[in-house]
């Protein structure tokens, strides 16, 4: 590429580079200063002199002893993590096995079902969630961790199903085909041969679904109401919210906790992550 | 080698086939397909919590349609759909440029713009409410102190304000998800075709219109179809930042099937609420799988 003149680089490149990193990351930074700052400091309004928006001369760990001492936050923090492993693994197992009949096997329905299980994929949480509430009482499952194991599938197995139909195409057909002439069964040259070639795939698929269960807000806050059955989502917004006194230090204490397995689990598998996101979206 | 029934029975691919899509097609059935009918079957009667009703017909919908807070959240939702998604393609794409290019640091930038997408959502809105605090809010200090502002902007608690507000916090989420995206689609741009196009004379608008557009324009499709979805059936925003208010202004199809159906208990009128969503999405789905048949044929 042409190189222009340096201060032509700076006003087309580094100026709005830098002005889409401070938007897009100051609210964390925000979370963070609130965190630590001290509940004097923090109701100051806009327009106090000593309005100190960017650090904090007295640093303090009181909201954080706050939140895990006096409320379920540690209980929601274990709810969201157990949802989440399990109803991801289930999501796994059905989606890998679901993916790998799509993509490799011939049969009748073949094209119908891959289109039906894409169509699910599309179905916003938000059309179902009153005859679901309904079902989940009618199965006695409300408030119980199973509410959420059961249901939280419904969105990561398509999209599971339809990240491994493109990771099941890619693999090259020989593969089975010599294993099968050695002798091997069809169903031991797919979980023998095929299955460790997608290890990639199934870990971003996995990852993936992972975040999205953590993230996953309505299915919660309608299926469960015991406060130490809650994720933490619902937790956060609704115990530490009475009626209309917020408590800021702790809720930004529980937004940014709350956030940490996930940027672990983020930061730990960012190509992975970024490939189960493009995937999702390219099929 | 030896072979047992079983074995020889999954030899079959239909065979095989079936068992792998069955506990898929279980799930998907009793928690998708289920609720489904149920839900068509709830919005034409009359249940309440605890209540089972009857059949009612369209009763319903009759009464969402001379409902006026539900005309508005109609009305917001499809503007806040167009205007978020205008704003999160140019941004996305714009940034997605920014980030094709090489630089030092690439993969830490790449990798933290990710944040506000990766962040689970209530978590994050939860820090734009406490930013948009009409007394303690941190822009209206920055605006005070750059002299745009001499009274406070009430972000959240002005009727005519709180949808934008809402708007922004949405766009600032799927932003980065746009790019990310949109830049996995960049990369697979062969730089040949611009240098070719450069040497021919064109100039960067002309390679960016003539080149990049039309071959990115596949991954953008299925980005914004995506994102249609998300962002028409979007509930956590303004269940955190406004409750759907103030005075009902804020409402979008979810938080007010919500209000009705779980905060007010009338079931069947929440699940029509619900259900309204479903020709547009419908719509927008079978638009989806038409483009994707259509790319893939070509």
């Amino acid at each position: 590429m042409i190189e222009g003149a340096r201060w032509k680089k700076w006003i087309w490149f580094y100026l709005p580079l830098g002005a889409f990193i401070v938007a897009l990351l100051f609210p964390f930074y925000w979370m963070v200063v609130t965190t630590v700052r001290p509940d004097g400091e923090l109701y100051r309004p806009w327009n106090h002199p000593l309005y100190s928006p960017f650090w904090t001369s007295h640093p303090t760990l009181d909201h954080v002893k706050n939140l895990v001492q006096e409320t379920l936050f540690n209980t929601w923090m274990w709810n969201t993590m157990l949802i989440a492993a399990v109803a991801t693994l289930i999501s796994l197992f059905c989606g890998v096995i679901a993916g790998y009949a799509l993509a490799r096997l011939t049969f009748r329905w073949a094209g119908l079902l891959g289109t039906a299980i894409f169509v699910t994929y599309l179905v916003p949480q938000t059309l179902l969630f009153i005859p679901l509430a309904e079902i989940i009482r009618d199965y006695r499952i409300g408030d119980t961790p199973w509410a959420l194991i059961l249901t939280y599938p419904t969105f990561l197995i398509p999209f599971c199903t339809w990240l491994m139909m493109g990771y099941f195409k890619a693999i090259p057909k020989e593969l089975e085909e010599c294993a099968r002439i050695d002798g091997a069964a069809r169903w031991q040259a797919m979980v023998y041969i095929i299955l460790p070639i997608a290890v990639p795939g199934i870990l971003s698929a996995g990852i993936f679904a992972f975040t999205l269960s953590w993230n996953e807000f309505i299915y919660a806050l309608v299926f469960l109401s015991s406060p130490e059955q809650k994720t933490v989502p619902v937790g956060v917004t609704s115990e530490l919210i009475r009626g209309d006194v917020f408590f800021w230090g702790a809720l930004m204490a529980g937004a940014l906790i709350g956030s940490i397995p996930v940027a672990i689990v983020y930061s730990f598998f960012v190509e992975h992550y970024v490939a189960g996101m493009t995937g999702s979206v390219k099929g | 080698m030896q072979r047992g029934p079983i074995t020889r029975a999954l030899e079959r691919e239909g065979t095989l086939a079936f068992w792998l899509l069955a506990p898929t097609l279980v799930i998907l059935t009793l928690f998708i397909a289920y609720p489904f009918a149920r839900g068509v079957w709830l919005a034409l009667s009359n249940s309440t919590v605890g209540e089972p009703g009857h059949f009612v017909g369209l009763r319903n919908f009759e009464k969402l349609w001379d409902d006026t807070i539900f005309r508005a959240a109609a009305l917001n939702t499809f503007v806040y759909t167009g205007v978020t998604t205008v704003f999160k393609l140019a941004l996305g794409l714009w940034l997605a440029l920014l980030l094709n290019r090489h630089f030092r640091g690439k993969s830490w930038v790449r990798a933290f713009i990710l944040l506000p997408f990766i962040i689970p959502t209530v978590l994050s809105t939860l820090a734009w409410k406490w930013m948009f605090d009409p007394t303690f809010s941190v822009f209206n200090w920055l605006f005070w102190k750059l002299h745009i502002i001499t009274t406070r902007i009430n972000w959240l608690g002005d009727p005519n304000l709180a949808m934008t507000s809402i708007a922004a916090v949405n766009i600032w989420r799927g932003v980065p998800f746009y790019a990310i995206s949109l830049l996995a689609g960049l990369q697979t741009i062969n730089p040949d075709l611009h240098e070719a196009a450069a040497i021919d004379g064109a100039n960067r608008w002309h390679r960016f219109w003539h080149v990049t557009w039309p071959l990115l324009l596949p991954v953008t499709m299925v980005v914004v179809l995506f994102s249609v979805i998300q962002t028409f059936a979007d509930f956590q925003l303004v269940y955190v930042l406004t409750g759907g208010g103030p005075a009902n202004a804020t409402h979008l199809f979810a938080t007010y099937a919500y209000q009705i159906g779980i905060g007010t208990g009338l079931l069947s009128e929440g699940a029509a609420i619900s259900l309204a969503m479903f020709p547009a999405l419908l719509l927008v789905v079978v638009f989806q799988l038409w483009y994707i048949r259509k790319v893939e044929n070509r």
